[in-house]
């Protein structure tokens, strides 16, 4: 029974409605390396809208980190970018002066690495309110007592202590609430996490994880949650879009994502990730390295290298991103495999023998 | 159960088990390669100057201490290529003559301040704890004597002349070349390797001779290297305000000097050609020695 | 914390003071020949002299105890008689102090203003002038202060006749224009240095997280320049250039005999020359101390700057 699939756009209106507050569309970025111009990040398209938490996964080099800086104008001088990035209706790549720092203040971004982006010689306290000070003209006394109370709502007690303190006499998982304390304080719509647990250990994840959950539902704030880790990413996202090479290979669901993949890669990523209830006599993983953009084959999937199911039309064409059950799948042989993606790592807990 | 053999020869050097710790590495010629275009350059400039510090005085085709007065400060003239210095001595034969002095008393100084401080370094980091912070105090506290100062004070007590001025720097270095290097060594002791040495029994003195001095070899040719460059702006210097190597002697530092009178009077080249002699070699050795640096710091 | 890291330092200090000390008054004792024959520096001396001499140095108390007297004396301002001029030390010293000083603070000046200036310049805009900045500024570094002396001399006051070649002036205005080439003389290398330092450290700041993160808040550049990154890269600068400072002290004494000016530093040099060794002793002590104050200023700085500096010594 073969139905046309859908086009994208038509495959979005079966969500539920809502002018969307973030709209990425065919962003393509090529970057100087080494003398040439280098593509990053190949066609992405992305919505987000009010509210919604979209994850953004990937492996090393796919461009989830160069997305949210395209988005969050943080890209390297000499970048080359394509497409465009719409905020609240209004275009982003060509704001500048007043109403940048407007859309920065709308926009806020969480670092991975906490210890390495905020500034050491600076105190806490002065870390925090610098853009309430400066952009939004609040004056020193009032800046700070809105900080203190942010920090409250952080799980840190006692913050006008804590905002006299210096950066290094906080913990790395302290110091990440802190960011996310400062990124909140200029009340934005959109919260851009860049893998903000990562540099984390394993526990002080999970305290940071939910604090950034219950706040974002608190404030209503939109929010694009870039990781590595598919399970992290569908535990506080409504929707999650995988990467690959550059581009977008899947977007769905994030219940959905990992019993019901629509793209060999993501079922790849979900197969790899060590189960701690079952025992295998091998870590499952994936043949290859991941490729940035510009190592991907052109005129191809870029995952055909190394896709377990692999065919002629695989080689014959970049895929497009094609409607599927509510989400969307850049796999020419999508409808063909759906349903059977999950082998290798079932329900019943069998192991491969 | 019968204690095992192996610690039972734990005071032999011979080890149970291949311990591959990484050699010195890559050989002269490949750090030279490494250092690129104008590391290359410099080197040949250095050689140069080495061969002329080596035969100076048999090649320069006029005597270099036999004064003239009748022809002082004559300009260029023939065969005399750079003119006649404030003596009326041959320039050209004198710069020749003068580079023995010139490369001989930065070597020393380099050779004695690297010796004392590798020893030194080597020391603080193999043992650590009190012996380095003693170590360390006591040569922080040597960092309050700057090089010429100290020459300045041997040449008052002692009369002035090259040894000591060279003996001075050299212990005015040493504190530098100590500090540098220490912090290598005490990364190389902390590898693995060492402690897997120590297992096997090896002693301290093998494990830092053989292993940890070899290893941070490329630092320390780096580092003879740059102070090279300065022991000779200071010797020349040394030598320039008398204090050093005394003329009529020839040598670089003593020919500024010398020929200063002549600037005033329109006769500036004999000074600048001895200048010029003293800034190319030590852009030379500055610039080899930054580029052997930035490789030993490349190095994982 | 940071008052147990200033009395360490002072501590230092004081110890570096005294081990300077002892070696500069143990000389006497390394000289050949007996203390006497040093301290008149070879020449012979009548009796009375002589007599004077050990009754002033306690010649015939224990090391330990001459020691201690001449360091007493010294902070009291004594510091001995010279043998060649006659007169105090100190009023010799004193009569030639602000010619140094003012040689140094001049070329500090130079070097601070030029070399942080133009150092921050090449590194907030990049590829300004990038390769040939980097070539000048490393020959610059290799050029001894004596020979950009001559070579000043030789072009400034000779060829162009700018300036004045030698000497010192008499009122204030004709000593700054006699301490100009002297004063460039001696910041020239240092000037390369730290402008070149100052490059790095500001390109390396720029490239900073923390830089991002105040970027991605739309902190306003200039107030991200000054606030993020100058006052970041200040630590390593004000490192780099106090001690290049402190390092002027010393090399002051060639470039005033080079330009025969009539300060601390060339009468050091006469004197070392002439054999008068109270001077000698005198001047050293004098200049020890002011490069260990200097060196203990950048640590103090140092420390203001770097909050992360609780106790332990400058190197991370």
């Amino acid at each position: 029974m073969t139905v046309p699939a859908p086009r994208a756009e038509q495959a979005l209106a079966t969500v539920p409605p809502g002018a969307p507050l973030l709209e990425v569309e065919g962003l393509t970025v090529k970057l100087g390396v080494e003398g040439a111009q280098r593509a990053v990040l190949r066609d992405v398209s992305l919505r987000i809208r009010a509210g919604e938490a979209v994850g953004l996964v990937g492996e090393s080099g796919s461009g989830k980190s160069m997305t949210a800086r395209a988005i969050d104008r943080l890209l390297p001088r000499g970048a080359e970018v394509d497409g465009r990035i719409t905020y609240d209706g209004g275009d982003v790549m060509s704001l500048s002066g007043a109403a940048m720092r407007r859309y920065r203040d709308q926009v806020a971004m969480i670092f991975q690495d906490p210890r390495a982006h905020v500034n050491p010689v600076r105190r806490v306290g002065d870390f925090m309110t610098e853009a309430l000070r400066t952009n939004l003209g609040v004056p020193p006394a009032e800046a700070a007592r809105r900080a203190a109370d942010m920090l409250g709502q952080v799980g840190i007690a006692d913050g006008r202590r804590r905002l006299r303190q210096y950066p290094h006499e906080l913990s790395g998982g302290m110091l990440q609430r802190v960011m996310i304390a400062a990124a909140l304080l200029t009340e934005p719509k959109l919260l851009l996490a860049d893998e903000p647990t990562t540099a984390l250990d394993v526990t002080t994840q999970a305290e940071v994880m939910a604090i950034l959950d219950d706040l974002r539902r608190e404030f209503g704030l939109a929010m694009l949650f870039i990781t590595h880790d598919l399970e992290l990413a569908a535990a506080i996202c409504d929707r999650t879009a995988v990467m690959y090479a550059g581009q977008i290979v899947e977007v769905r669901q994030s219940g959905l994502l990992h019993d019901d993949p629509l793209h060999p890669y993501t079922a790849a990523l979900a197969a790899a990730r060590p189960d701690i209830a079952q025992t295998a006599p091998r870590l499952a993983a994936i043949p290859g390295r991941p490729l940035s953009a510009f190592e991907a084959p052109v005129g191809e999937c870029a995952f055909a290298p190394r896709c377990p199911h692999v065919r002629d039309i695989c080689r014959a064409e970049t895929p497009e991103l094609i409607g599927l059950d509510g989400g969307l799948s850049r796999c020419a042989r999508a409808i063909e495999l759906r349903g059977q993606l999950t082998v290798g790592h079932g329900h019943d807990g069998n192991s491969d023998g | 159960m019968s204690v095992a053999p192996a610690q039972q020869r734990a005071g032999d050097a011979a080890p149970l088990v291949t311990v591959r710790a990484p050699r010195g590495g890559r050989t002269a010629v490949g750090l030279l390669r490494g250092t690129g275009a104008a590391g290359i350059a410099s080197a040949i400039v250095i050689a140069i100057a080495t061969v002329v510090a080596v035969i100076g005085s048999l090649i320069a085709p006029f005597s270099p201490t036999l004064p003239n007065l009748a022809v002082a400060f004559v300009g260029p003239t023939g065969s005399h290529l750079l003119g006649f210095d404030a003596e009326g001595r041959d320039v050209l034969s004198r710069l020749l003559a003068g580079a023995t002095t010139s490369m001989l008393g930065p070597l020393a100084v380099v050779v004695g301040s690297l010796l004392a401080g590798t020893l030194l370094a080597v020391i603080a980091a193999w043992r650590r704890g009190l012996v380095d912070a003693v170590i360390g105090s006591g040569l922080d506290i040597l960092f309050a004597f700057p090089g010429i100062l100290l020459a300045v004070l041997a040449a008052a007590v002692f009369g002035a002349g090259l040894p000591a001025a060279s003996i001075s720097l050299a212990i005015a270095y040493m504190p530098y070349v100590a500090r540098v290097l220490r912090g290598a060594a005490l990364k190389e002791r902390s590898q693995p390797y060492v402690a897997a040495l120590e297992v096997q029994g090896a002693s301290a003195t093998t494990i830092c001779l053989r292993h940890i001095v070899p290893n941070i070899m490329p630092l320390i040719v780096a580092q003879a290297t740059i102070l090279f460059g300065y022991a000779m702006v200071d010797l020349a210097a040394i030598s320039f305000i008398g204090l050093g190597v005394q003329p009529p002697a020839p040598n670089w530092g003593v020919m500024i000097s010398e020929n200063q009178v002549g600037i005033p009077q329109g006769y500036p080249l004999p000074a600048l050609a001895a200048g010029g002699c003293i800034v190319a070699v030590v852009i030379a050795f500055n610039v080899l020695g930054e580029r052997l640096f930035e490789q030993a710091q490349a190095r994982p | 914390m940071r008052l147990a890291f200033v009395a360490r330092r002072l501590a230092m200090l004081v110890a570096s003071l005294l081990v300077a000390s002892f070696v500069i008054f143990g000389a006497l004792y390394l000289a050949p020949g007996n203390p006497v024959a040093a301290l008149s520096g070879g020449r012979s001396l009548p009796p009375s002299s002589l007599h004077v001499l050990e009754a002033r140095y306690h010649l015939n108390q224990p090391f330990l105890a001459q020691y201690w007297y001449w360091l007493e004396n010294a902070v009291h301002g004594n510091l001995g008689i010279s043998i060649v001029l006659k007169e105090n030390v100190s009023t010799l010293i004193g009569s030639r102090i602000w010619t140094t000083a003012g040689l140094v603070l001049y070329a500090s000046l130079i070097i601070l203003v030029l070399g942080i200036g133009m150092g921050i310049v090449a590194g907030l805009k990049p590829g300004l002038l990038d390769t040939s900045a980097l070539v000048t500024s490393a020959i610059s570094a290799a050029i001894p202060s004596f020979v950009a002396a001559i070579a000043l001399i030789a072009l400034f006051a000779v060829k162009l006749r700018w300036f004045p070649a030698l000497g010192n002036g008499t009122d204030f205005l004709s000593n700054v224009r006699h301490l100009t080439l002297p004063a460039f003389a001696l910041a020239l290398s240092s000037l390369a240095i730290v402008a070149r330092v100052t490059r790095s450290a500001i390109r390396e700041e720029a490239d900073r997280e923390h830089v991002q993160t105040a970027v991605s808040r739309g902190i306003p550049r200039r107030q991200l320049v000054r606030r993020h990154i100058l006052r970041n890269a200040a630590i390593p600068i004000t490192t780099v250039s106090g001690i290049t400072i402190a390092s002027l002290i010393a090399v002051a004494a060639v470039v005033e005999t080079a330009f025969s000016l009539n300060g601390l530093g060339a009468y050091l040099v006469t004197s070392a020359q002439d054999k008068d060794l109270a001077v000698v002793q005198g001047i050293s002590l004098v200049l020890v101390t002011a490069f260990v104050v200097i060196n203990l200023a950048v640590d103090l700085a140092y420390a203001v700057l770097d909050p992360r500096v609780a106790l332990g010594s400058r190197a991370a």
